[in-house]
């Protein structure tokens, strides 16, 4: 069994808005073991961005952890003072951001840029980072890596700038890597070079890889296992095989549902009727009932808890779940 | 010791796209408005007089010779004529360029970077915005030439001075500038991604910001060096800047309208000036503007 290099247990993200504290993360835990990769999907604004910035500890200003641990090296990283976990983004966790159009600084050349993390955590002085970084570019696969070192982000594809921020992104050699829809504004045949890329080098590093993405076919593509997230919650979580072929969820299940197939030509597109709830909406019960086709009167009071199924963990009534013993739901819903 | 070596070629070619790129781009601006190059002109001529003053002329410019008093502009030895102390108008001319420039120069200098530093941090740390700007909120309730007023009443009329009243004042518009280019930059993606790397604020704010946030401060010094000068000249005039000796062209305006009928050149010299060199600074810092604006298109200028 490979080590595990991350835990997040419990995790609450809070936000501050007129009406208070408001919970966009409720309580998720996950870990995640040395080389993995692990898929965090979801529609948009069911967290999982939140949770990837918090493991970071970049939550805007109006965000706070309100509850949970994130354990990374024998440290736990919501405890830690900024001056630490700075030393650790970038070094140890590093991200790569969904856009890479404006991820880049406009006024500073490539090299300028990827210079920047070396010069940081390794303190590398102005040409050895130079001549590291244009090994770091020949890597991701750019060609005439010399020339472009030279050039200002404005010059390159979204494609090219995508690999500069995976190069930037890697070059302290993190044992931890969050990619935030990675390939999502990038054209379909970039997408699947971007993912090649990633997998290559995941496997020449051995670096966990924690990505975020609402797209299936990018799951499908990369994952060892698959998150599942819902209104602030892990409704689903199983190894990717098992999560294709044999959903327990229903809104897992909707969601591979919702996926175009060119062999079933005579059918509509699936949809999940209604939408993710907003943050302030008082949900009772299990927090996807109002869309789930499958709802019971059970399901609109209580709050499920995770059962697991062989190997395969699922939030639902439908599944044996029992009444949720993380406190933290059922007081929110109930105020 | 060949790895380094490259490596310094790569590092140095970066610098140099970079230095060329804005180099030819501003070239190119300012050839397309003709107005900026008489600006740029202006402001080349007041530099050579300022520099080359000791060169350019035989008199001292506050040597009086009481025996030529007033002479007319083409009088034989004194081109521009002589004050009414019979100094020489053309040396008080060009001393006085010089100390117009040393003066705009440096209180704009400190002006702009105190007032930048003031603005970055108030951009980016929310706890010190309120507090910086309500502090400079405070120092715009006062008409600008009041507050230099009260600074060079409290401080003693010299010309340093006026240059510490000009530098306080010209701090929180300089301030005010930055802090807001400050704050939609730092809402960009690249600073979190900068963050997400491990950089720490400072960092963040002196390598990254900064250097998003220099055009509007360059323009900003460029229009203002216009009213520094502008202002000096007002103090000085007014008999709270330079003492009536000096040759500064507001003082030689406020010594000479006593004579406006019998020598007008005594005021119309150093009136012409004044306005030249302020004219010349406003057109060049619009100049800059539109060079430095990522905006604007340069092509359709």
């Amino acid at each position: 069994m490979a080590e595990e290099v991350l835990r997040v247990k419990d995790l609450e993200v809070q936000f501050k808005t007129a009406e208070g504290y408001l919970s966009a993360v409720r309580g998720i835990s996950f870990n995640l073991k040395k080389g993995e990769t692990v898929c965090v999907v979801g529609e948009s604004g069911c967290g999982k961005s939140i949770s990837a910035l918090s493991i970071m500890g970049l939550l805007p200003a109006n965000g706070r952890i309100a509850n949970g641990e994130i354990w990374f090296d024998g440290k736990d990283l919501v405890k830690l003072r900024q001056d630490e976990i700075q030393k650790i983004r970038g070094n140890d966790i590093s991200m790569i951001f969904q856009e890479p159009m404006t991820a880049l600084n406009p006024v500073f050349t490539i090299g300028f840029q990827l210079c920047e993390p070396l010069r940081i955590h390794q303190n590398l002085n102005k040409t050895v980072a130079a001549k590291k970084a244009v090994e770091l570019l020949k890597q991701v696969g750019i060609s005439e890596p010399e020339r472009r070192m030279k050039q200002y982000p404005h010059e390159l594809s979204g494609g090219m700038r995508q690999r500069v921020m995976i190069a930037i992104a890697l070059a302290c050699e993190p044992k931890i890597l969050i990619a935030d829809e990675p390939t999502t504004a990038l054209d379909v045949t970039i997408q699947a070079q971007i993912l090649d890329l990633l997998n290559e080098l995941k496997q020449k590093f051995n670096t966990s890889v924690i990505m975020i993405t609402h797209d299936m076919g990018v799951v499908a593509e990369v994952a060892d296992r698959v998150i599942v997230m819902y209104a602030g919650e892990v409704v689903e979580e199983g190894d990717v095989e098992t999560i294709f072929n044999d959903p327990q969820h229903p809104y897992t299940q909707g969601l591979l549902a919702s996926v175009p197939n060119v062999d079933r030509e005579q059918e509509e597109l699936t949809a999940i009727p209604g939408s993710m709830p907003s943050l302030n909406e008082k949900i009772e019960g299990c927090r996807f009932h109002p869309r789930c086709p499958f709802a019971t009167e059970k399901c609109k009071l209580q709050h499920p808890s995770m059962t697991m199924i062989g190997n395969h963990k699922v939030r639902c009534w439908l599944k044996g779940g029992q009444v949720s013993d993380d406190n933290i739901n059922s007081q929110r819903d109930a105020l | 010791m060949s790895l380094d070596a490259a490596g310094q070629e790569i590092v140095k070619e970066m610098e140099n796209q970079l230095n060329r790129n804005y180099f030819l781009k501003g070239i190119k601006v300012l050839f397309k408005q003709p107005l900026a190059l008489v600006g740029f002109a202006i402001i080349l001529i007041q530099i050579i007089l300022a520099v080359g003053a000791n060169w350019l002329t035989a008199y001292d410019p506050t040597a009086q010779d009481l025996s030529h008093v007033n002479l007319p502009i083409g009088s034989e030895h004194h081109w521009l004529g002589t004050d009414n102390y019979g100094r020489d108008m053309w040396s008080r001319l060009i001393y006085g360029a010089r100390i117009s420039l040393i003066i705009g120069f440096t209180s704009v200098s400190l002006g702009t970077i105190a007032g930048t530093i003031l603005g970055l941090l108030a951009g980016y740390f929310r706890v010190l915005d309120g507090i910086i700007m309500r502090i400079s909120d405070l120092m715009f309730a006062f008409p600008g030439i009041l507050l230099a007023l009260l600074i060079v009443a409290i401080l003693g009329s010299s010309l340093v001075n006026v240059v510490i009243a000009i530098s306080i004042w010209s701090v929180p518009s300089c301030a005010r500038i930055v802090r807001g280019n400050v704050l939609t930059v730092k809402k960009q993606e690249y600073i979190t991604a900068m963050r997400s790397l491990g950089a720490g604020h400072l960092r963040i704010i002196f390598k990254h910001i900064l250097p998003n946030s220099l055009a509007p401060i360059i323009v900003f010094g460029a229009m203002h060096m216009a009213t520094a000068i502008l202002s000096t000249s007002s103090l000085s005039y007014l008999g709270l800047g330079a003492d009536p000796a000096t040759p500064e062209w507001g003082a030689m305006i406020s010594n000479g309208q006593q004579y406006m009928w019998q020598a007008p050149h005594l005021v119309i010299i150093p009136g012409i000036a004044i306005a030249l060199v302020v004219f010349a600074f406003n057109v060049v810092g619009d100049a800059l503007r539109d060079v430095l604006d990522p905006n604007m298109n340069i092509d359709q200028l």
